[in-house]
């Protein structure tokens, strides 16, 4: 079974939950941006939850089936429409061969999640599918789907269509996205006027916001303590001895914009990182839009855990809901 | 040295065990972050040593914050107490210093460099106290270097070279990062050497180029045919200076995935080598001699 790309929509990924294990070598863990889409998205069609699926950014690509099958599409409200008719969002959908899976425009959210009964079956590449460019691993000869793309799907007996999660079930960002942060890493390099205007600040999302990183603009600048910078650092106030990035850490280079590593994270960097987004909240990053306005809120650990502990409530829930 | 540790959000541990760059805290981070490997603590994902600093990654929902604090701080000791001396390997790299490639591409950049009238090279001569390029790039492959960390992107190897403070080159990143550099580019930024394991974005100054591939997800050289990251913290190397004859040779053998590096077993020992540098350097290097 599979299936041919017609088109490919502007950034359209193979992911699943990622590879964990190789950030020691520069490999990031990568897979779906938003977790929790792809894994509802694979309950709603009989799937495993870290099945390999489709990440679709901003706009969908056109895909011709070979047999029949289950879709379900997820996360961004990009309707999804089977030869022109127009399917629910966050259910399960039938497909029959020969037919066309196409999109309509976005109307919010940033990335969609496809699923597909039965998972797609490329080969994976250190125990995951997910694709990753830049070190040429997982999805299609380790890039993004292209137009002739056929794209082998695992077998599966189709469960029946119809399911579907209410919307308290799902998660999308509020206006302002708010982000939860936990302050830590160099976060003693800020003064405490910078430390309290990062949470103040109002902040939009720049143009440069992919699977490695979420830059943010709008708010002022961030001034350092004053040093010596020690030696090895580089002689900008923001420069660090080269260190790990922990996923979700915010760097500020120069002071100026900060940036949110994600999934693709690079590994390690000589910029200080002033703590990172906690794990709950990492998932909404990728709904995210250039232009939307957005508020970091201070956390302590107490409270990114009450988080985490509420999101593996919620999908509990789905589970529970899907049975 | 001052250990530091901190959280990086509610899944990660970040233990800084020197603001500043030395052998002694890239041992020290090595062998803390090796004794948490060795201790198996249930929940640890990911662990990554960096170059004066490691980071834990772990599964809040096994093993509490604060107890995976505890843990990480307790092995510190032990990691004070162990014994400076790695069992690792010297590998010699050759380089092709001011190639026709990474001349173009710093050519294209000049606008984002502090000095757009000469060459990266020119630039790290001079204000690195050298007469001419020819002189810093003998200083740069004279006396070999310590691989201090692995990551940024998929197997790019940071190297930090076995001299005294006073003799580190050091030289600052771009003032705006490139948005290209050619693969295989070996470059320079603070303190560090390093090699673009892939073609990409960048902010080291760049010197040259390697014939030789350190990252290949199809694994076709034989000497990454056990993984596809060729370079794993601890290891040394001996930057071997090349023409291009000699480049366009090694070529035809990465082709024909039969190029074999040069490397030998060594040991290293942090206070030997602290006791008497040129001399420890020395036989390192001499023990590529009998590959």
């Amino acid at each position: 079974m599979s299936f041919k790309v017609i088109q490919p929509g502007l950034s359209t990924s193979i992911q699943d939950l990622g590879r964990p294990g190789y950030f020691h070598l520069g490999i990031p863990i990568g897979g779906a941006m938003d977790r929790f889409a792809l894994r509802v998205a694979n309950m709603l069609v009989g799937n495993p939850e870290g099945a390999a699926g489709l990440e679709v950014v901003f706009m969908g690509p056109q895909l011709v089936f070979e047999q029949d099958a289950l879709i379900a599409v997820t996360g961004a409200d990009l309707p999804a429409k089977i030869d022109g008719v127009t399917q629910e969002g966050w259910a399960a959908f039938e497909i029959k061969a020969g037919q066309t899976l196409s999109f309509d425009f976005l109307k919010s959210g940033a990335r969609a999640y496809i699923a597909i009964s039965g998972g797609i079956d490329t080969p994976p590449a250190l125990e995951s599918r997910s694709t990753y460019p830049i070190g040429a691993l997982g999805g299609i000869e380790g890039r993004n789907i292209q137009a002739g793309d056929v794209i082998p799907v695992g077998e599966t007996d189709m469960i029946e269509p119809g399911l579907s999660v209410p919307e308290n079930l799902r998660r999308m960002p509020g206006r302002p996205a708010e982000l939860r942060v936990l302050p830590g890493l160099y976060w003693h390099r800020l003064t405490a006027a910078a430390q309290e205007g990062f949470f103040r600040d109002d902040w939009t999302v720049a143009l440069e916001a992919d699977r490695m990183g979420y830059r943010f603009k709008g708010g002022k600048p961030l001034e350092f303590v004053e040093r010596e910078q020690p030696f090895g650092a580089g002689a900008d106030p923001s420069n660090i001895v080269d260190g790990c990035y922990s996923y979700g850490s915010i760097q500020v280079p120069g002071g100026l914009e900060p940036i949110v590593l994600h999934r693709d994270a690079v590994s390690g960097g000589g910029y200080f990182t002033l703590g990172a987004i906690i794990s709950a909240d990492m998932d909404l990053i990728g709904q995210l839009q250039p232009h939307t306005p957005v508020k970091f809120r201070k956390v302590d650990m107490a409270e990114a855990l009450k988080a985490r502990a509420a999101r593996k409530k919620m999908l509990a829930a789905v589970r529970a809901h899907l049975g | 040295m001052k250990t530091r540790y901190t959280y990086g959000g509610d899944e990660h541990i970040y233990v800084e065990v020197d603001d500043e760059m030395s052998l002694d805290a890239f041992f020290k981070s090595l062998s803390m972050s090796n004794a948490v490997r060795n201790a198996n603590i249930k929940g640890v994902t990911e662990i990554c040593p960096a170059n004066a600093s490691f980071q834990v990654r772990y599964d809040p929902d096994v093993v509490a914050p604060e107890e995976m604090m505890k843990k990480v701080q307790e092995l510190e000791d032990k990691a004070e107490d162990a014994e400076k001396r790695l069992k690792t390997r010297i590998i010699e790299i050759p380089v092709y210093y001011q190639d026709p490639w990474t001349h173009e591409t710093l050519m294209r950049f000049r606008e984002r460099h502090q000095d757009p009238s000469g060459t990266d090279l020119d630039y790290a001569a001079r204000i690195n106290g050298f007469d001419t390029a020819e002189a810093f790039i003998e200083a740069h492959h004279s006396q070999p270097w310590f691989v201090s960390m692995v990551g940024f992107v998929a197997g790019l190897p940071f190297l930090y070279q076995l001299v005294e403070r006073e003799k580190q080159l050091q030289v600052p990143k771009y003032l705006r990062p490139r948005t290209d550099t050619p693969k295989l580019t070996v470059g320079y930024g603070g303190c560090f050497s390093c090699v673009y394991s892939v073609r990409g974005a960048g902010g080291y100054q760049m010197f040259g180029v390697t014939p030789m591939p350190i990252f290949d997800p199809d694994q076709k050289q034989s000497y990454l045919s056990d993984f596809m990251v060729f370079f794993k913290p601890g290891d040394i190397v001996k930057w071997k200076p090349i023409d291009r004859a000699e480049y366009d040779r090694i070529l035809v053998e990465v082709e024909a995935d039969t190029y074999v590096p040069r490397i030998a077993e060594v040991d290293f020992d942090l206070e030997a080598f602290n006791a008497d540098m040129p001399g420890t350097n020395a036989k390192l290097m001499e023990a590529l001699n009998v590959v």
